[in-house]
C-alpha cells in the first residue's frame, strides 16, 4: 500500500521535461498554479487541462503512475468538496436535514475539486521529472536574488531537498515497522476510530525515534564532510540555460497570457 | 507438524516498470523442531521469504501450508498464525515503543487476546528466557544498550509463545560477544523448549555451528538445500555465488592438500580440533 505513494518521488525516464532546467520547471509550476487561481471561468480551465495533458504526455511518466499518488489525498478532497457543496449560500437546489445544496455550491465544489487535482498533478509532475538534487540547485539559483534580503536561500533549499529525499525513506521505514508490529499481532485495519488511533501509537513512536536518529546521523555525516552552509560552496555541475529552456519560457509566457486573456474576454 | 512452501512466487510492484521477481518458484519443507539456516546475499529474497512465513506478504502464486492448513484459505486465522510463527525482524529494537521494557514485551501477548495477568506472566518468562537483567525490566527501552535492546525485542516476540521462531539477521550490527550471546540463546531455546528456529543470515559462520539444515537462496531461487556437511562440500558452487564456507572448512581443505588425513566435510571448530589431533597422532 505504502509503496504506491508517488507524491514527491522522482520517476526515472528520458524526456524533454526531464532534461529541462529545474528553474524553468519551478517557474512553470508556479505559473501553472497561478493560472488555476486567476479566474473561475470554464475556458481558463480548458486551457489548463490542455496544457497539463500536453505536459504529462511530454514527461513520459505513465498517467496511471501519477493517478496512484492521488489516492493519498482523496480524503482531503472529499472533505473540501463536501464543505463547498453544503455550506455555500445561494439559490437552493435540494435540501435535507440541516444541509442545503445550492447551485453556487455545486459550481464551487466542482471548481475546487478540479483545482486541487490540477494543483497536485501539476506540482507532482515537477517532482516526478526532477531529481531532488536538481530541485535544490534550481531553488538555490532561482531564489539567489533573495540573499540581498538576508534570506538563507541555500539553507532553505537544502532543507527542502532533504525533506523530499526523506519521503521515500520514511515511507519504507513505516512499512517495515508496520510489518514488525503486525508480526506481534497488531491490527491496524479493524475497530472503531479510537481503537484505530490507539493502534497507531506502536507505529508512530518508533517512526519518530527513527526519524530523529536518521536526522542525527545525517547531520553528523554532513559535518564530517565539513559542511558549513552555502558560503563559498561551488558546484560541480553549475546550472546553465540551454536553447530549449528559453523556448520553454516562451511557451509558459504564451500559456499564462492566454489564460489571462480568457479570464478577461471569455463570457463563461 | 511442519511448514511447507509449494511453488511460491512473489513479484514486487507488479505491473509497473520496476517489477522485480523476488521469489521464483520456491518450494521446501521445514520440519517441526528443526534448526534451519537460511542463507543468501543481500537481495537474494530471504527477507521476502520470511515475511511470507508469517503471512505479512501474500505470494503472487503458490501455496504455504502451516501444519497442513493452507494459510491463504479464507477462513484461516492469520493473527493466530502470527502468534505461532514469531517473526523477529532485522534490527528488531527499532520497533520498541512502550514506556518501559516490560510493557513493550506485553504488547504481543495482549494482542493475542491474553488477559493482563497472563500477558504479564508470558512477558516475565520471555524476559527471563532472553536473560535480560531484572533491573532492566522497568526502564525505558531506549535507555538499554544495543545488545540489551535486541534481547528485549526478541522477548517481545517470544512472549507470544511461538512454535516457530524466525529471525532475520539477528546478529546484524552486534559485536562478536553480542552475536554469540544471541546465537547461543537461539540454540538454548531450540534445545530446551523444542522451538523450531529459522535463522536468516548472509554469513556462513553464523549458521554453521548451529543449524541442522541449511537452505541457500540466490536470486529468489533455492540454490541448495541440505545438511551443513552436504552444503559445505560444494565450496566452489558457494563461491560462485559470492558466499564462502566457514573458515574451518578452508583450513581442513588446506591441511588435506598438504597431506594430512583430515575430514574435509567438517563445519564446527570442535570437530575440526578432534580431526586435526587425530590426523597428527596418526602421522
Amino acid at each position: 500500500m505504502l509503496r504506491e505513494m508517488t507524491i514527491g518521488q522522482y520517476y526515472q525516464a528520458e524526456s524533454r521535461l526531464h532534461r529541462l532546467d529545474p528553474r524553468v520547471k519551478l517557474v512553470g509550476t508556479l505559473i501553472f498554479i497561478i493560472s488555476l487561481f486567476i479566474s473561475q471561468k470554464v475556458s481558463c480551465y480548458v486551457a489548463a487541462t490542455v496544457f497539463l495533458i500536453c505536459m504529462i504526455r511530454l514527461s513520459r511518466v505513465p498517467f496511471l503512475h501519477m493517478i496512484k499518488g492521488m489516492k493519498a489525498i482523496a480524503f482531503i478532497m472529499l472533505i473540501t468538496v463536501f464543505f463547498n457543496l453544503v455550506f455555500t449560500p445561494g439559490e437552493e437546489l435540494v435540501s435535507f436535514w440541516v444541509f442545503k445544496i445550492t447551485s453556487q455550491g455545486v459550481r464551487n465544489a466542482i471548481f475546487t475539486a478540479v483545482r486541487l487535482t490540477y494543483l497536485i498533478l501539476g506540482s507532482s509532475l515537477m517532482t516526478l521529472t526532477t531529481t531532488p538534487n536538481d530541485l535544490t540547485d534550481g531553488l538555490e539559483k532561482g531564489l539567489g536574488f533573495m540573499k540581498v534580503f538576508k534570506l538563507p536561500v541555500h539553507e532553505i533549499a537544502m532543507m527542502m531537498s532533504i525533506a523530499l529525499r526523506f519521503i521515500p525513506i520514511l515511507l519504507e521505514e513505516t512499512d517495515k515497522i508496520m510489518k514488525a508490529q503486525q508480526a506481534r499481532g497488531a491490527d491496524f485495519e479493524s475497530g472503531g476510530m479510537i481503537r484505530r488511533v490507539r493502534a497507531m501509537v506502536p507505529l508512530l513512536v518508533p517512526l519518530f525515534v527513527s526519524a530523529f536518529r536518521r536526522a542525527n546521523d545525517l547531520a553528523l555525516a554532513m559535518e564530517a564532510r565539513c559542511y558549513h552552509g552555502g558560503e563559498g560552496r561551488t558546484k560541480m555541475k553549475p546550472l546553465k540555460y540551454k536553447p530549449w529552456d528559453f523556448r520553454a519560457y516562451v511557451i509558459l509566457f504564451c500559456y499564462i497570457a492566454l489564460v489571462v486573456l480568457f479570464g478577461i474576454i471569455s463570457p463563461l | 507438524m511442519s511448514i511447507i512452501l509449494d511453488h511460491v512466487n512473489y513479484i514486487y510492484s507488479k505491473g509497473t516498470n520496476d517489477e522485480v521477481k523476488a521469489l521464483d518458484d520456491v518450494s521446501f519443507e521445514i520440519k517441526d523442531g528443526d534448526f534451519v539456516g537460511l542463507i543468501g546475499h543481500t537481495g537474494s529474497g530471504k527477507s521476502t521469504l520470511v515475511q511470507h512465513l508469517d503471512g505479512l506478504l501474500k505470494a503472487t502464486s503458490g501455496h504455504i501450508y502451516y501444519n497442513g492448513e493452507d494459510i491463504y484459505d479464507r477462513d484461516f486465522d492469520m493473527r493466530a498464525l502470527r502468534g505461532k510463527v514469531g517473526l523477529v525482524f532485522q534490527y528488531p529494537e527499532h520497533q520498541l515503543f512502550e514506556e518501559d521494557v516490560f510493557k513493550d514485551v506485553c504488547y504481543g501477548p495482549r494482542n493475542m487476546g491474553l488477559s493482563e495477568k497472563e500477558a504479564s506472566l508470558a512477558a516475565y518468562s520471555a524476559l527471563k528466557a532472553v536473560k535480560l537483567p531484572d533491573e532492566c525490566f522497568y526502564v525505558s527501552p531506549f535507555e538499554l544498550s544495543g545488545g540489551q535492546k535486541r534481547r528485549a525485542a526478541i522477548a517481545g516476540v517470544l512472549a507470544m509463545k511461538p512454535e516457530v521462531l524466525v529471525l532475520d539477521e539477528p546478529t546484524a550490527g552486534l559485536d562478536p560477544e553480542g552475536r554469540e550471546e544471541i546465537l547461543d540463546l537461539m540454540k538454548e531455546l531450540h534445545d530446551t523448549r523444542g522451538i523450531t528456529v529459522i535463522l536468516v543470515s548472509h554469513s556462513m559462520e553464523d549458521v554453521a555451528d548451529y543449524a541442522h539444515h541449511i537452505i541457500v537462496m540466490e536470486k529468489g531461487k533455492v540454490f541448495m538445500s541440505g545438511t551443513p556437511r552436504e552444503i559445505y562440500s560444494h565450496i566452489e558452487e558457494l563461491e560462485s555465488i559470492g558466499l564462502a564456507a566457514p573458515k574451518v572448512t578452508y583450513i581442513m581443505h588446506e591441511l588435506k592438500r598438504r597431506g594430512f588425513d583430515v575430514d574435509t566435510s567438517i563445519t564446527g571448530v570442535k570437530e575440526a580440533v578432534d580431526s586435526i589431533i587425530g590426523a597428527v597422532w596418526n602421522a
